[in-house]
């Protein structure tokens, strides 16, 4: 259930009047919850930015998000980042 | 790829019937102002909380939707995780906070001119919330608030 929490927080922020961009884990609930900028990143539940203790992926990782921010009008799930290791 | 069906029978089942919840974010907000002038914090539902924070509570149906404020000075490693969903593997988030709450990543990236600066709170929320209305009517709109109050520019967030 943490992708529809995710998906909620994130839109009410958004609604507030702040850009947001997150990742998803998971498409299919992602999808049905529609948040704004999301980053698809293809790694199992509990590994959002990849790797633990590999800064150099999770870094990536963040400068895709930072880079889904700058999208005017969001699209649901925009990015599919295919995430090594 | 991470699918629903990658969980237990249990909750495939729940997970395929539950009625998603939406809320209606358009027309969206911009980025008034460059990234290398914007201020980011971090929302993860990875249920980190200070060992001075009262864990978040596994017993309350439908979830707890309470949330925690973590400081940006905070020493990652010394944050304790209250989940309990065996839906995900722990095991990252506990050798590594910041595979979830990337404060470490985020601070180095000032330095760099990436961004502006790095808020000075982050939020925590334990993300097995199945009855998400209070989570929709009161703390989301109020953690919402102090982002606003802090001025961020922008917010990550990141499931677990």
């Amino acid at each position: 259930m943490c992708h529809q929490s995710v998906g909620l927080i994130q839109s009410i922020i958004e609604k507030a009047g702040i850009p947001t961009s997150s990742v998803t884990l998971l498409r299919e609930v992602t999808e049905r919850v529609a948040p704004p900028r999301t980053l698809f990143v293809d790694r199992p539940f509990g590994y959002p930015l990849g790797a633990p203790n590999n800064a150099s992926l999770q870094t990536v990782i963040i400068m895709a998000l930072l880079t889904l921010l700058k999208e005017r009008v969001p699209p649901a799930v925009r990015w599919n980042l295919k995430a090594a290791g | 790829m991470a699918k629903i069906t990658d969980l237990k029978f249990g909750y495939q089942v729940f997970m395929k019937a539950y009625p998603y919840r939406k809320v209606d974010w358009h027309p969206g907000a911009r980025l008034e102002k460059p990234l290398s002038e914007a201020r980011v914090a971090v929302v993860t539902t990875a249920a980190f909380f200070r060992r001075d924070q009262p864990p978040f509570d596994t017993t309350i149906r439908g979830g707890d939707y309470s949330y925690r404020v973590i400081q940006a000075d905070t020493d990652l490693s010394t944050l304790e995780i209250a989940h309990r969903s065996d839906a995900f593997d722990i095991r990252g988030i506990t050798s590594d906070k910041n595979l979830a709450l990337p404060l470490d990543r985020l601070k180095s990236l000032p330095e760099q001119g990436v961004i502006g600066s790095v808020a000075p709170r982050h939020f925590s929320f334990m993300g097995s919330i199945a009855a998400p209305g209070r989570l929709i009517a009161q703390t989301a709109p109020k953690v919402a608030q102090i982002l606003l109050e802090d001025r961020v520019d922008a917010v990550l967030l990141t499931p677990v």
